[in-house]
């Protein structure tokens, strides 16, 4: 660890660079998959726990369509409404009927879709680690000490191009509105004449499509195996925690912000604590919420 | 304790079950074991979900924590070359403990096993007790997880890699039979500590922090207090049968000691199936959800674990009041319930008195 920091910070500063670009790179692809999170969770109220199984299943998807030779802005344009349609066919068959209960029955019935998916997709396509070769340029810059992979520049440029249609969306369509006011107030909601249940259904299925377009991300510039979607599902919660519900630019800063953490986590103390670290920040943002709370006399709830 | 007619045949029809079963089916030793240990996982985990209302997703920690903890004291005691030199050898040194160490090995990590597990429970609800609700449930998952991780990267006791267990000085019946018996003995115990703790003042302080938590504290309860013990005694037969498991599987990683998305999930599932919040429903819940386990383990090769997915689904968003549950609003003066009449509508709509 001594070593790393010293590498880090005295030998190669050089390499800081490397590490908050890559942690820029993945916290973008976080973020997507946490904004999916928190509009559910902030319009319907469900706790999807296989938000991260959602995005491993976009990644396989991306996976089947490279393997056709079909390019990559087309994939994210085929991935994105089949998994619109799956987030739709998932609403109407559990979570239409879990949707006023208790809070941790959301939780729990989420988590037996994530296992099932899991080992769906370990049936299909094995449980080898995967990933998606674009075979495209790969670029140096101070002396070979940084490299940057086109493929990450342009995934940069999906997410935000995604992020941008996101944000125009939920401002200006009359479906983005719908949301909204679902979200403040359903009762109201229905009474000015919104179908609740269909907004319902249309923000799961837009959370399943936005996932699906974080993993085709995610296949490009990492890897893929059936059961690596739970770390997603755990970065997610502790993005949404940190940042709050419905606040899309806190989202996206807290993504970037556990990005770098992961990656610092990877280049100091080495990258057998990448997993560790989003849920160690899952854990430390909970316990720093409850000394917020305290203050106060509150609890997180 | 006083027990009505029924409860009593329950309990004599579950006895004989615990006692002939092995003896009449010896080739299904191992798998009733494992139904009493997963008898016993629903319902401490009940403890705090059901009775409590604090679902946790991370009482699997105590369960890895104690079968590490088991190893390394199995390990310590009786052999001279100390713990990292056995786990940096990966399997090859075998150390021959006599039946009387070994015994006394065991014994002694299955008791520390669970002290860790109840030690650790306490400093965690140091942190965890001020989340409600989902944050509690993803709070404790992640703390599962996280403590998962930070096991593999400790090299002492042996790193991704694991540890082999010492070998059992006996043939493969009596290790079967043996390891049967600590596991009906624990449930047994962890059962009636249960049924008796329900029925004292700390059954009723749980069930209304459960109900209330803020009148409750407001009515003057000790509630922090009353929940570190509400924790306290899943966490620490978690670790028990942690250490009893782990001597079973005879070699212990990662997937094995810390098994959140399989026993980890399952209890849970267990306990919901059976009936929450009722001494009996994670028994229900238990045994109905090993035979379909077991059942599809043998019939449905490689779908197995797609079936219980399916089962676990099915099972929270279609049935979720558990079987108890259902059976109680369907025969309540069964349960001892007395349905008010008085305020209760009858057919016509009037009020009935």
């Amino acid at each position: 660890m001594w070593d790393n920091l010293q590498l880090l910070f005295v030998w190669a500063p050089i390499i800081n660079v490397q590490v908050i670009l890559d942690g820029i790179f993945v916290g973008a692809v976080f973020a997507l998959s946490a904004y999916g999170l928190a509009l559910v969770w902030g319009v319907m109220n469900i706790k999807n726990l296989a938000q991260g199984d959602f995005v491993i299943m976009g990644g396989y998807m991306a996976l089947a369509l490279h393997q056709l030779h079909v390019p990559l802005v087309l994939i994210l344009l085929i991935v994105m409404p089949l998994m619109f349609m799956f987030g739709w066919v998932i609403y109407v068959l559990m979570i239409r009927r879990i949707i006023d209960q208790d809070m941790f029955v959301s939780l729990l019935a989420t988590f037996g879709l994530s296992l099932l998916l899991q080992q769906v997709m370990n049936l299909i396509f094995g449980p080898e680690v995967q990933t998606i070769d674009m075979e495209l340029p790969v670029y140096d810059a101070f002396d070979n000490m940084v490299t940057v992979p086109s493929s990450k520049l342009i995934t940069l440029g999906l997410a935000a191009v995604i992020a941008t249609g996101v944000i125009i969306f939920m401002k200006r369509s009359r479906a983005g509105q719908a949301i909204r006011a679902t979200a403040q107030d359903p009762r109201a909601a229905r009474v000015l004449g919104i179908d609740i249940d269909r907004v319902y259904a249309f923000t799961f299925a837009f959370n399943a499509a936005l996932c699906g377009a974080a993993g085709v991300l995610v296949s490009i510039i990492w890897v893929i195996q059936p059961f690596y979607g739970i770390t997603y599902s755990v970065r997610s919660f502790a993005i949404v925690t940190a940042a709050g519900l419905g606040n899309l630019p806190a989202v996206i800063g807290a993504g970037f912000g556990i990005g770098l953490f992961e990656k610092y986590t990877g280049a100091i103390l080495g990258t057998a604590y990448e997993v560790a670290a989003p849920v160690s920040i899952l854990l430390l943002v909970l316990i720093w919420r409850q000394i917020q709370m305290r203050r106060n006399r509150q609890v997180v709830r | 304790m006083s027990m009505t007619r029924d409860t009593k045949v329950t309990y004599g029809l579950l006895a004989l079950f615990g006692i002939f079963g092995p003896i009449l089916f010896p080739d299904y030793t191992l798998s009733i074991a494992y139904l009493w240990m997963m008898v016993l996982m629903a319902s401490t985990w009940d403890t705090l979900g059901g009775q409590m209302g604090y679902n946790s997703l991370g009482n699997i920690t105590f369960f890895g924590v104690g079968m590490y903890v088991s190893a390394i004291v199995q390990v310590s005691f009786f052999y001279e070359g100390g713990v990292a030199e056995y786990t940096s050898a990966m399997g090859s040194i075998k150390p021959e403990f006599t039946p009387a160490e070994y015994f006394w090995g065991l014994g002694l990590g299955i008791l520390a096993a669970g002290v860790v597990g109840l030690v650790l429970s306490v400093i965690f609800s140091s942190f965890m007790f001020g989340l409600r609700g989902p944050y509690f449930a993803i709070g404790s998952l992640g703390l599962a997880i996280a403590v998962a991780e930070v096991t593999i990267t400790i090299d002492y006791v042996g790193g991704a890699s694991g540890i082999s267990m010492p070998l059992f000085p006996g043939d493969i019946e009596f290790r079967s039979t043996f390891f049967y018996i600590l596991c009906f003995v624990l449930t047994i115990i962890s059962h009636f500590l249960l049924r008796w703790l329900y029925s004292t003042q700390f059954g009723l302080a749980i069930n209304a922090i459960r109900d209330d938590e803020d009148k409750a504290e407001a009515m003057g309860i000790p509630t922090l207090a009353y929940k570190r013990i509400g924790w306290a005694i899943p966490a620490f037969f978690m670790g028990c049968i942690g250490a009893v498991a782990g001597n079973m599987a005879g070699f212990i990683d990662k997937e094995v000691a810390y098994p959140i998305p399989t026993f980890g999930i399952f209890m849970v599932a267990m306990a919901l199936l059976g009936g929450k919040g009722t001494l009996w429903g994670p028994v229900l819940g238990a045994i109905i959800f090993h035979v379909i386990k077991e059942a599809t383990w043998t019939y449905l090769l490689n779908l197995q674990w797609v079936a219980l997915g399916l089962i676990l689904i099915i099972n929270i968003v279609y049935f979720q009041q558990g079987i108890m549950g259902w059976l109680q609003t369907k025969y309540p003066e069964r349960f001892g319930i007395v349905v008010d009449t008085s305020t209760v509508t009858d057919a016509d709509g009037k009020e009935a008195a």
